[in-house]
């Protein structure tokens, strides 16, 4: 489906150098299959999307996107693709189904055409008895829904998701979180962009961790964490002040131990033993919390950074 | 879903689907453009072609507006302004919220329509709208007995053509733009007002001080008007026409080329 090898892209700035947001990636995503780019804002995932999305011409590097080249054929590729950007640009004036059967238009799908589908999608995005109220009317995961809905009027075989849940609250992430499962179940090939750790174990078979344009790390998030994370977490909080001096003794019980500002987190393969060894050296943290390793304990690791920092 | 769907190379009428779109959204406020596209004549016509008119018409020299009434003269002219100062709003605030706020442009160029017939369609809608104000602005000036003879019905085109002459410049400065900051309200005060009161429109360009004349030669609204008044009142010669014509033209292509291309640059990066 996807097939990129030394892809980079670069943005002229007026007076310097050029910014070089990917900097050579080789990746392939195969058709059926969930893939996700994982890292921090500025890691060069968007600037990625949209260049697979035949929006932004490529630096240099080789591009294939359903066996076709973007600078060629970008035209029929997009027909074939359906795209949920970052921020959403539904019509907020427009009713929800006109949003629907407006967009399946500039497919060339005929009007009647659209309007079935748009019936069709506006069940699966679950805004049935909102079809003819305005955009601006909807919450924040409902907009959310209709732009995925309104991504597959074209019946896609790719479709791209650029931090699909960002900004949502815990419940409508889960909402449409189920919706991007059945799709995957129906055999739509997804990639998406995020910098939640659990969407990305949610919805991922395969993955790339980036950091400055590059990628940093790549597999299922379950190889990804036996690679480069432990299989438990500790994480000790302490009370402001008190960290320094634990923090020492602590870390001769573990391989690896990483110091944030306000908590330790020890790398194990058997938390609670570790937790009970903590104890039993005498030291007290305010808080502690014994949990599997995740997406976050891999990128910490292979950037010695937080990923919302 | 169902069937997979078949896409062409191309999407030939994608300009026609931007548009599709753009009428489906003037829908919303049709009733009071349209109700502003007669309210507005009638309103000018009243105020300054009967009763500054009725002053005008018994002042000293009868010849001085080539021997018409004031509210004959300024008819077409009134149609023409109203044209632009569409053309100039719907291609301002309007057009560039899509880019800008509702970012609609980008969704659309996500689809297999392209940024240069996202620019057409806006052109295509922008006409449009002229044809229907001007049109509409005929209609009141018909009942008003001041459309002129059958001929003057060629005043509705060379409006729109004019405004669009007008629009494509400030669709390219819409694209331009990264923040609006005022830049709109700069174009309309100080480029549509006085392109409006020194045009021609409402006294001939002949009582402008030579030093300052080539200011209004250069507005596409005296060209316009010159069109619209030949068109409705005769009187205009062959070539003169032409050379009217040819100006509007050549600005409306030059825009045209110039919108396309912040269209494309706007819209892929």
């Amino acid at each position: 489906m996807i097939v990129a090898s030394a892809l980079r892209k670069s943005f002229p700035v007026k007076s310097g150098p050029d910014v070089e947001a990917v900097r050579g990636i080789d990746l392939q995503v195969a058709r059926g299959e969930s893939f996700g780019f994982l890292g921090p804002n500025g890691a060069g995932k968007s600037s990625t999307m949209r260049m697979i999305a035949c929006v932004s011409p490529r630096t240099s590097g080789r591009l294939s996107i359903l066996g076709l080249d973007p600078e060629v054929d970008g035209v029929r590729i997009r027909g074939r693709l359906g795209v949920v950007p970052q921020q959403d640009n539904l019509d907020e004036e427009l009713s929800v189904r006109e949003n629907l059967i407006v967009y399946g238009r500039y497919f060339g799908i005929p009007r009647g055409e659209c309007r079935r589908r748009a019936a069709e999608l506006l069940d699966f995005a679950q805004l049935v008895d909102k079809g003819d109220a305005k955009v601006e009317t909807l919450s924040g995961g409902m907009k959310r829904r209709l732009t995925i809905a309104r991504s597959l009027i074209n019946d896609p075989e790719l479709l791209l998701l650029d931090e699909p849940t960002t900004g949502l609250d815990p419940q409508a992430r889960h909402v449409l979180w189920d919706r991007l499962f059945r799709l995957k179940h129906r055999g739509v090939t997804l990639v998406v962009t995020t910098h939640y750790m659990d969407e990305a174990e949610q919805l991922c078979d395969r993955l790339v961790v980036m950091d400055g344009g590059l990628i940093v790390a790549h597999g299922s998030p379950a190889e990804l964490i036996a690679a480069h994370s432990s299989r438990e977490v500790v994480e000790l909080r302490f009370l402001p002040g008190t960290q320094d001096a634990a923090q020492d003794r602590v870390g001769e019980l573990v391989e690896r131990m990483e110091i944030l500002p306000d908590r330790l987190l020890l790398y194990t393969d058997d938390g609670d033993r570790t937790l009970a060894d903590v104890h039993a050296l005498g030291v007290q943290p305010s808080t502690s919390l014994v949990r599997r390793s995740t997406l976050e304990d891999v990128f910490l690791r292979l950037t010695g950074r937080s990923l919302i920092d | 879903m169902s069937s997979p769907s078949v896409t062409p190379a191309r999407i030939p009428g994608g300009r026609y689907l931007v548009w599709e779109y753009l009428v489906r959204c003037w829908r919303r406020y049709l009733v009071s453009s349209l109700a502003e596209a007669v309210g507005t004549p009638l309103l000018y016509l009243l105020a300054l072609g009967v009763g500054l008119g009725t002053l005008i018409d018994s002042g000293p020299d009868p010849q001085a507006l080539g021997g018409v009434d004031y509210v004959d003269y300024i008819a077409p002219a009134l149609l023409v302004a109203a044209a632009v100062q569409v053309g100039m709003g719907e291609s301002s605030y309007p057009a560039y919220s899509r880019f800008k706020w509702t970012r609609v442009f980008w969704g659309i160029t996500a689809t297999p329509v392209t940024p240069a017939q996202v620019c057409e369609g806006e052109l295509l809608f922008i006409a449009t709208r002229m044809l229907a104000g001007s049109s509409l602005y005929y209609l009141v000036l018909l009942a008003f007995g001041a459309a002129g003879g059958a001929s003057g019905l060629l005043m509705i085109p060379i409006g729109a053509l004019t405004g669009l002459a007008c629009a494509v410049w400030v669709l390219a400065l819409g694209a331009w733009m990264r923040s609006e900051g005022g830049a709109f309200n700069v174009v309309f005060r100080f480029v549509l007002i006085p392109m409006t009161l020194f045009s021609g429109s409402f006294f001939p360009i002949t009582e402008i001080p030579l030093a300052i004349r080539w200011l209004a030669w250069l507005s596409p609204l005296w060209h316009g008007n010159e069109l619209a008044r030949g068109a409705a009142l005769g009187g205009l010669e062959f070539w003169p026409a032409v050379g009217h014509l040819v100006y509007v033209i050549a600005l409306l292509a030059a825009g045209y080329l110039v919108a396309r291309h912040r269209y494309r640059v706007r819209l892929i990066v």
